[in-house]
């Protein structure tokens, strides 16, 4: 099909095995791209019960039909990978200019298996590809060995590297790209560690097709000027993700004090202002991005100074809010220290913010940690991000397991404030305010991650709205939302934003233009139509994100013992405790409140009680018959 | 008429690289870019923006005077090119290619289709140059 590159790569580490089959049109049809050809592959390919560990674990690289053409950010990236900070489906992208390059080189997808008995980088310069000694590489810092292999291999390249935390396989170790962008979540360079493989690079000298060329730059160019006309292209794009900062402190949804609270009173000194005052050189944008949201600069602290990109808003609202770190320059040089370690700073952030609770009832002693840590201290966030990036002791080791693991062993209550849902770390917007959002983190596919679904809008102002304009238009927090959304309305929302947003992933483009300035959904269908020559509507394309959503969650149900609606619960802090202070003091939501929200979701879905699709679901949306034997078993 | 470069509003998304080679070549081939982006990270952390001044260093270099001044703009004649590459490697940008299906060389034309798509403002021509084509 035009728009694809039509190879899919398959390497075996082990036995170093390097095939290149034809990338079907039936698998383009049916799952489009990126996180549909990442979630139809991990179900079709792993082997059932296999450990993250293990060398059969699969490590995919997946890319979308619009991935690499003239369009607003076409440089999405897939990785897939059945998760270590899980145990279930996980798929983690990131920007860049990786999968254009991929897709030059003629790949749309790289399937990695196997285990290299060396340390290894994948290296793919078109036709040619091999399996390299990384010898000198393993051990240094994602940013450091990027540099290095930019220097041996040539600016041409692009490259993804792990640093020591994915060496060293810690459960939320990422995978790292340009100075700065990262796959973040689920441990994705845990399982690249895991398979020896410090890095994959990859130069393309080839081109692409699409079914008409000229029409589909001539739309290509109308959507660049589309984007640069709504009202926040100039809004927007300044701060990026950054400039929601000070919204979400003032309706209260802040994650502040490992979540305990919802406000904090110095947001003003780690807003996207602060990221331009104190810290910005340049701009930094992903492939064919008109609204950069990368802003790269120099920080410096106390503990030292370093060049990093960011940091955007959840890495700011994890160490500004939940750590909270009192400066911009001190937020980016915990981003600096993550990047350069290879840790999601999401989970890395989160994980140390649970430590230093942990440490303040007394759960974990002095001496294990090394010294005192305590929030809003540099110093001590520094500290335990290097234990559990480097696993230097068994505190270290603990923690690099992520708050769920750690929390199951500390006990004695600490399972109330690891925040997290089905083992991932929560992101930064804090729900208990906000039970649409809470509903999107309780069932989001890969656990509390906000990308899958993101209904702040609905929650806070009660209609779905592009983030520019709900920012620019106040806080209206005289409404609570409670007392306007039902729970069949909040399933609603969520279940429309799960089926839009993913959409993005398997097309192969950011959603952020859709998201944060309302460039519409329906551009998309027709860039796709003209650029494989494949009609198709938007509405063709949810439900095929709606079938993916389906064939994730039966991934969890396949790999896990009684899989079901006990794992889509948020900690006890959420349902427990109240917010005790800040604009939405007094605000939670019952576990009976969840309960509700869960049962609303569920039968929208078409999902039974406990949260399983039924059989009728799975046949209307296309996928019983891939279902078959465990149908069968059940 | 020559490209003005604002290298600070550079993001290095690379989107003039790809306007260049779907508008000149008509392949979605970023290589085939007849300008260049250079990332300079981690330090000191910019981009900076690399094109044809049209300096006539490749026109120096031709031992056959293939490359031609006309309206003010360098062009190759591809039938007196002896695909020799002198005026590539003599390119002092770095700017020009060596189209793998011919061996002929190319070089950017001044065609505008950068400035179009640079969503930055990063590369525009200079404004007295608009004038004098007005006039």
């Amino acid at each position: 099909m035009f728009g694809y590159a039509g190879k899919i790569l398959r390497i075996n580490l082990t036995t170093r095995e390097i095939v290149k089959d034809i990338l079907p049109e039936k698998m383009c049809v049916e799952f489009i791209g990126g996180r549909g050809f990442v979630a139809k592959t991990l179900y079709e390919e792993l082997p059932p019960g296999t450990h993250p560990f293990d060398e059969n674990n699969l490590f995919i690289i997946a890319t979308g039909p619009l991935s690499g053409h003239f369009l607003p950010a076409s440089g999405k990236t897939h990785f897939g990978s059945k998760s270590p900070a899980t145990g279930g489906y996980a798929d983690s992208n990131m920007g860049g200019h990786f999968g254009p390059a991929l897709k030059y080189a003629g790949y749309d997808m790289v399937v990695i298996t196997g285990k290299a008995e060396t340390p290894s980088f994948v290296f793919i310069e078109d036709d040619k590809i091999d399996i390299r000694p990384a010898a000198a590489y393993w051990g240094k810092g994602a940013l450091t060995c990027e540099a290095m292999m930019k220097k041996d291999l040539g600016e041409d390249f692009q490259i993804l590297t792990i640093g020591p935390a994915g060496e060293k396989k810690v459960n939320f170790a990422c995978i790292s790209h340009d100075f700065g962008r990262q796959a973040g979540r689920t441990g994705m360079g845990a399982v690249l560690g895991s398979k020896n493989i410090k890095a994959v690079a990859v130069k393309g000298t080839g081109s692409i097709l699409a079914a008409d060329v000229k029409k589909a730059f001539a739309l290509g160019k109308e959507a660049f000027r589309k984007v640069s006309e709504k009202p926040g292209f100039k809004g927007w794009t300044p701060e990026g993700t950054a400039g929601i900062t000070d919204w979400i402190n003032e309706v209260g949804a802040f994650p502040a004090r490992n979540f305990k609270t919802s406000h904090i009173g110095h947001s003003s000194m780690i807003n996207g202002k602060k990221v331009l005052e104190r810290l910005k050189i340049t701009d930094k944008g992903c492939y064919c991005c008109p609204t950069p949201c990368g802003k790269y600069g120099h920080t410096q602290t106390i503990l030292g100074s370093a060049f990093m990109e960011g940091p955007e808003f959840e890495t700011i609202s994890l160490f500004g809010g939940s750590c909270l770190l009192k400066t911009i320059e001190e937020v980016a040089y915990a981003n600096y220290l993550c990047d350069e370690l290879g840790i999601d700073t999401i989970s890395g952030a989160s994980t140390a913010a649970f430590a230093i609770e942990c440490f303040e009832k007394g759960l974990i002693a002095e001496k294990d940690i090394g010294r005192p840590v305590e929030f809003g201290d540099l110093e001590s966030v520094v500290h335990l991000l290097n234990l559990m990036g480097q696993r230097e002791n068994s505190l270290g080791d603990l923690l690099s397991q992520g708050v769920k693991i750690a929390s199951e062993k500390i006990k004695n209550g600490s399972e109330k404030f690891a925040i997290h849902v089905k083992g991932l770390e929560w992101t930064g917007y804090e729900c208990r305010n906000a039970p649409s959002m809470m509903l999107a983190y309780m069932t989001a596919d890969v656990g509390a991650h906000h990308n899958r679904a993101w209904v702040m809008g609905h929650d806070v102002v009660g209609a779905a709205t592009n983030v520019h304009d709900l920012i620019t238009g106040g806080t209206h927090n005289e409404k609570r939302p409670r007392a306007v959304i039902s729970p069949e309305d909040s399933a609603q929302y969520v279940i429309e934003s799960q089926h839009i947003r993913p959409a993005f992933d398997l097309l192969g483009c950011c959603r952020l233009q859709l998201m944060e300035l309302g460039f519409e959904v329906e551009n998309y269908a027709e860039l796709y139509s003209v650029i494989t020559g494949e009609k198709i509507t938007w509405e063709d394309l949810i439900r095929v994100s709606e079938k993916v959503w389906n064939l994730t969650r039966m991934f969890w149900v396949r790999e896990m013992k009684n899989f079901g609606r006990n794992m889509d619960y948020p900690p006890p802090r959420f349902y427990e405790e109240l917010i005790p202070g800040g604009p939405c003091k007094g605000y939670g939501i019952s576990l009976d409140d969840m309960d509700r929200l869960l049962d609303a979701y569920y039968a929208a879905r078409g999902w039974d009680n406990n949260g399983l699709p039924t059989r009728e679901t799975l046949e209307r949306v296309g996928l019983a018959h891939m279902m078959e034997p465990l149908l069968k078993g059940n | 008429m020559n490209l003005i470069l604002h290298h600070q509003k550079c993001s290095g998304c690379g989107a003039c690289k790809l306007a260049c080679s779907i508008a000149n070549f008509l392949l979605i081939a970023p290589s085939r870019a007849l300008l260049r982006i250079e990332g300079r990270f981690p330090s000191p952390g910019d981009y900076h923006i690399h094109v044809c001044d049209q300096c006539g260093a490749c026109a120096e270099a031709c031992p056959v005077d293939a490359i031609v001044l006309e309206d003010g703009v360098l062009r190759i004649h591809e039938a007196d090119c002896i695909a020799c590459h002198d005026c590539v490697k003599a390119c002092p940008r770095n700017v020009m290619i060596i189209q793998p299906e011919t061996g002929i060389p190319a070089k950017c034309i001044l065609c505008g289709e950068c400035v179009l798509a640079c969503p930055r403002e990063a590369i525009f021509f200079s404004c007295e140059d608009i004038a004098k084509e007005c006039q």
